[in-house]
């Protein structure tokens, strides 16, 4: 049975790895920090496996935290888009920040 | 509980782990095939937290402690909330296909 | 399959690790970046480290990542053309030389610790006498009192850094607000928000409160607190302090001198400096943790979105 959990572990692990071949492929930002906050799921799906695996309740401390953190980037990220292209197409424009 | 009991537990938790794993792997071909930023924004908010969601359970199934099993069931919680604004988020930043977005500043920047 | 679970991850570690250095366009390396702190996270709980994977996800990858984000939009506001940075040979080279030194003395390091693991027969003997299960807890804060002391300052250090680079005329300036701003991406971030600070508050308590026994700590507390708080500033609910302003500044050295004004007073109290009065070792440790976590979470959330930032106009004359 944990071997099973062991072995779900690693196809995720693998499914991160083809994730992160979208987040080399680009061709946006956007498409990359996708692929960056898949890899974060498949990160709580893999601790919450390993977990179950090794019967180690604390990993999903670390999958708690994972998740409680995981749109934080993403927020961060959408905040520039906008600034960013008001700054380049109206480049006297006042501040962004107001 | 008898032996038959926990033996179909077991086989409900197996089913489900397979069940989740075949998310996640759908969830990273979407994000690979998928034509343009909003349709692979569908395979990540969507297939990865139903794997996600199906994993949970298998282990919380598993592990058969109701304690365990609230803390898996927060992770999960957490999990669709961040990612119900992740999805409201990069959904309104991702450029269309079509060209009603802005791609060039992302192209620029990302220096691709 | 366990063995095959570990090959798979270092693979993708180094990957990502080698992506994240040569990529080309900084937000390509950044993404990177933040995968890679979130395999080394696994990589820590495949090990059963599961106190450094916690400060590796909520630090290395969660705060790390969204600070190199916001530096990352901070440069292309300024104008930087991040695609055509060329760093000068020299320098490449330089810190190439300094990496590989510091990689072979830690190499070093560590292959001269004898096989075995010896010193957790040391520590755990002493730990009831603290009443503190967790041995990394118990040595970071009774042991090691002295380098906890120390690294709680050297996070200070990091942000006086930072603002001692901010430009004069900015340091006069109102607090720059970071709010979004797409109107509606910023409702949907003051909502999640909502949803966010109270869940981030609870899981910070109860992560310093269970660092006494479980994994979890001070620095992994303040960094789901100082995620929040970033949340909360993008969203528009909470507004950045000045860099004067007084109850910031109480926010940021609650932490380290509650552990100094601890640490003196087992001095006076006939001990040594650090050592703690007998049958007072956990609630004086689990006091110091707490004041910790805010310190650490406001310092966090302050690095993360960075000083104030004069207005674009004058930016582009400053950066020229």
């Amino acid at each position: 049975m944990s071997e099973a959990f062991m072995l779900a572990a690693m196809l995720v692990l693998v499914s991160m790895a083809a994730a992160l071949l979208r987040a080399w492929r680009g061709p946006t930002s956007v498409d990359r920090i996708m692929a960056v906050q898949l890899v974060g799921t498949g990160m709580v799906g893999v601790a919450v496996a390993l977990g179950a695996a090794r019967n180690e309740a604390g990993m999903l401390d670390a999958a708690l935290v994972a998740t409680l953190l995981a749109a934080v980037a993403v927020s961060a990220f959408v905040r520039r888009p906008e600034g960013a292209a008001t700054s380049h197409s109206k480049p006297n424009s006042p501040s962004l920040d107001r | 509980m008898g032996p038959e009991f926990l033996a179909v537990l077991q086989i409900l938790s197996l089913a489900l782990l397979a069940a989740g794993v075949l998310f996640y792997v759908a969830g990273s071909v979407g994000l690979l095939r998928f034509p343009d930023a909003p349709s692979r924004l569908h395979a990540l908010t969507k297939a990865d937290n139903v794997g996600l969601g199906l994993v949970s359970l298998a282990a919380a199934i598993y592990w058969g402690e109701p304690a365990i099993a609230a803390k898996i069931a927060l992770v999960w919680l957490f999990a669709i909330i961040s990612s119900g604004m992740t999805a409201q988020l990069l959904a309104r930043a991702a450029p269309v296909a079509d060209g009603s977005g802005s791609p060039a500043e992302y192209e620029r920047e990302s220096g691709t | 399959m366990s063995a095959a679970f570990d090959i798979l991850l270092c693979l993708m570690i180094l990957a990502t690790a080698g992506i994240a250095l040569f990529v080309r366009g900084a937000f390509a390396a950044i993404a990177f970046f933040i995968a890679f702190g979130n395999l080394l996270g696994l990589a820590w709980l495949a090990l059963g480290a599961v106190n450094v994977a916690l400060a590796e996800i909520a630090v290395g990858a969660g705060v790390t990542g969204v600070a190199l984000i916001l530096a990352c939009s901070r440069l292309f506001e300024l104008g930087d053309n991040l695609a055509d940075v060329r760093t000068p040979l020299a320098s490449r080279l330089g810190s190439a030389a300094l990496c590989l030194g510091f990689t072979v003395m830690l190499a070093g390091v560590v292959l001269t610790i004898p096989p075995g693991d010896r010193l957790s027969k040391v520590v755990a003997p002493l730990l009831p006498g603290l009443g503190i299960e967790n041995p990394v807890t118990g040595v970071l804060l009774a042991f090691r009192g002295y380098d906890t002391l120390l690294e709680t300052f050297v996070l200070l250090g990091a942000l006086v850094a930072a603002w001692s680079l901010t430009p004069d005329a900015s340091r006069r300036l109102p607090p720059t607000t970071m709010v979004m701003t797409d109107p509606t991406s910023r409702i949907v971030a003051e909502a999640f928000t909502r949803l966010l600070a109270p869940a981030a508050l609870i899981i910070a308590a109860y992560l310093v409160w269970v660092g006494s026994d479980l994994p979890g700590g001070a620095f992994q507390a303040g960094a789901v607190l100082a995620g929040a708080l970033v949340v909360a500033t993008l969203g528009g609910v909470v507004v950045l302090p000045r860099l004067d302003s007084l109850a910031a500044r109480i926010a940021l050295m609650v932490g380290p001198l509650t552990f100094l004004a601890i640490g003196l007073a087992g001095a006076a109290l006939g001990g040594r400096f650090l050592a703690y009065p007998d049958g007072l070792e956990k609630t004086l440790i689990v006091t110091i943790e707490y004041a910790l976590a805010i310190s650490i979470a406001a310092g966090l959330a302050l690095l993360a979105i960075g000083p104030p930032q004069p207005m674009p106009n004058n930016a582009r004359a400053d950066a020229r």
